[in-house]
């Protein structure tokens, strides 16, 4: 509500349902809209239908209901339509762990829809987070016209803490840029050098095309491969170029380290406990937390594996982020997995014993 | 007088669009989007007041062609996009295009929902009675004992009477006309379109190529013959016995009902929760 949203739809799901209950009490009251849709693909399809006439939308779920909005997913892609979707993660795949803890949905949030398309993916690790990163969610979002997914955890949406929440008046808010043109030289997907054409709303005046199908600038449907072509690499070209702006990471203890932890959502919090633990017995830890998951942080994480003897990076998976570090590492340094796929929050305990042993 | 809808027509075509269209010589979607055009003249709607949304297949195809906001969504899900749009900015004239299989089969839910929500919206289904687009597979609209590319010894599957089952579902207008019938569609359309609450206009309509090429019509004249034939005006069928209306469908209003619509009830939920 602070970065603008007003307009919500959402389908009961554990254990992202708090989002909706507290949402359809406050939104109306500032002259928002709260919808209760019949499934989680309606939800997503009114929140991108919302966001085309003008108004900033979200949705949140949970697994299942996050594998149902892939579909509509790929359209918010195709359309260049700025949304938010929350996926609070549980125990998968299926009906899985409903209301255990888990990060098994992170490819899932950067490959989950089908075709060949660019996401942001930003992962939450404190009740402040919550906030923060909501807010920076909806500012990417607007201003790179693409959804943003913001990656919760089980443990994450139900930990209650004390937080002192950041005057209204001090965020900074970015709202998508509206066409300055007469509606007859408004051309909808017109390339610049930034990639992110201006973006009439539905009713302004400015009457357009919006589809699913693969457009040429004016928005209608083509099949030239030149327009094909110019067209999918534009959409990869708006967020490539966006990268120093869309890349958030939090390092904590690493101008020494020696041992470094890579790590998101709940786990780093665990984590930033356990470099403590772990200098406290005399071992120079630290912690690159990433909120910026996709597109993948590599240069902060290649700067990282150059100057450390190991780099350890603990999931509640078998290994999705792991496989992205070792990617870039490209035999830099020793990188070792720790994974946890029993439901259970993996321990500052467990993750400095692994410090201790590297 | 020819002239006169000719030129009608055009002033609301995108004439930035490179025609020719995509359906087949002879389909009823042309005879629906007149219609639909004739009614929106009729109303004097502003062209930027007007949204059409439609879900995938032919129909959804419809809005690239007129100058309107138009969105072409994804299949089936046609009525949520428009749910988004219509709350966003209830001033909006919105109204959904969609197909048989589209409305009925992988947007059924969403249909059922949107007339049980009572959003003010328009929704046109044509229907055709099969998947047209991806080559004549049976929809569920498709008769008993039909063929289809999907069903090459004949349909064992019963199929869905569409006005019947929104009128259930809680829509607040209800009519069905057929391509045939078209200044009877047209007057139905703006009555839909004027209604104040989730509005359905079915429209039976002919797919000689996929549909009646498989089931003895193969030409569109004679799918027109067959609507024809098959069309009882409500007002009659309600004197004709279950026997004779065997195999033949109503047209006319079905239902007119008014019901609180979801955006005033909302406003007073909004209005309600300030002083809170």
């Amino acid at each position: 509500m602070a970065a603008g949203c007003r307009f919500f739809a959402g389908y009961p799901i554990t254990p992202a349902s708090e989002i909706s209950e507290i949402l359809s009490s406050r939104l109306p009251r500032i002259g928002g809209t709260f919808l209760q849709m019949e499934d989680e693909i309606a939800s997503l399809g009114a929140v991108i239908g919302a966001s085309l006439a003008g108004t900033k939308s979200m949705t949140a779920t949970s697994g299942p209901g996050f594998s149902l909005m892939q579909e509509n997913l790929g359209f918010a892609c195709i359309a260049e339509v700025p949304c938010v979707i929350v996926n609070v993660m549980r125990g998968g795949p299926s009906t899985g762990l409903p209301t255990n803890t888990a990060q098994g949905d992170v490819l899932q949030a950067r490959w989950g829809t089908h075709g060949d398309h660019p996401i942001i993916v930003l992962a939450v690790s404190t009740t402040l987070d919550c906030f923060k990163i909501t807010v920076e969610a909806f500012n990417l979002s607007e201003k790179f016209r693409t959804p943003v997914i913001i990656l919760s955890d089980e443990t994450v949406a139900h930990t209650r803490e004390a937080i002192t929440l950041p005057a209204v008046e001090d965020l900074a808010v970015t709202d998508r840029i509206a066409p300055n043109m007469p509606p007859e030289w408004y051309i909808p997907y017109q390339d610049s050098a930034s990639g992110i054409p201006p973006m009439a709303s539905i009713g302004d005046g400015y009457r357009h095309h919006v589809t699913g199908l693969v457009h040429d600038v004016r928005g209608f449907p083509t099949q030239l491969p030149h327009e094909i072509d110019s067209f999918i690499r534009r959409l990869h070209r708006k967020i490539t170029q966006g990268f120093h702006e869309i890349q958030m990471t939090r390092p904590c203890c690493l101008e020494d380290a020696e041992v470094a932890v890579i790590a998101y959502g709940s786990v780093a919090r665990s984590a930033h406990r356990a470099v403590k633990d772990a200098r406290r017995q005399g071992v120079k830890a630290g912690l690159l937390e990433l909120i910026t998951l996709f597109p993948f942080p590599r240069q902060t994480v290649e700067e990282l594996l150059g100057r450390c003897r190991a780099v350890l990076v603990p999931e509640m998976n078998m290994g999705q982020i792991s496989r992205e570090v070792k990617r870039v590492n490209q035999g830099r340094t020793r990188i070792e997995k720790y994974n946890r796929v029993d439901g259970n929050l993996i321990t500052p305990d467990e993750i400095c014993k692994c410090l201790v042993g590297m | 007088m020819p002239e006169e809808i000719t030129k009608l027509i055009h002033k609301y075509l995108r004439h930035d669009k490179k025609f020719p269209h995509v359906w087949c010589p002879g389909c009823g979607n042309g005879i629906v989007l007149g219609s639909m055009i004739r009614a929106i003249d009729r109303l004097g709607l502003n062209k930027d007041d007007v949204v059409l949304v439609s879900g995938i297949g032919c129909s959804g195809r419809m809005p690239v062609y007129v100058d309107f906001n138009t969105l072409h969504t994804t299949h089936g899900r046609a009525l949520t996009f428009a749910t988004g749009v219509k709350l966003a900015k209830p001033s909006l004239q919105v109204i959904v295009v969609m197909g048989d299989g589209d409305a009925t089969a992988i947007g059924g839910n969403h249909l059922i929902h949107a007339a049980r929500r009572n959003l003010n919206l328009t929704a046109i289904i044509i229907n055709n009675q099969i998947y047209g687009m991806t080559g004549g597979q049976f929809s569920p609209t498709s008769p008993y004992g039909s063929f289809a590319a999907t069903a090459p010894f004949g349909h064992v599957e019963h199929a869905f009477s569409i006005a019947e089952l929104v009128q259930t579902a809680g829509a607040a207008f209800v009519a069905r006309g057929t391509v045939y019938h078209a200044l009877m569609l047209d007057t139905l359309i703006e009555k839909g379109i004027r209604k104040r609450g989730f509005s359905v206009v079915e429209v039976m309509s002919n797919c000689h190529v996929q549909f009646g090429r498989r089931n003895k019509m193969a030409d569109p004249v004679t799918m027109m013959k067959w609507l024809k034939d098959s069309a009882v005006p409500v007002e009659k069928a309600r004197k004709m016995t279950p026997d004779a209306l065997e195999g033949k469908f109503t047209i006319g209003i079905l239902a007119d009902v008014t019901k609180p619509i979801y955006t005033q009830e909302y406003q007073k939920i909004r209005d309600g929760s300030q002083e809170k």
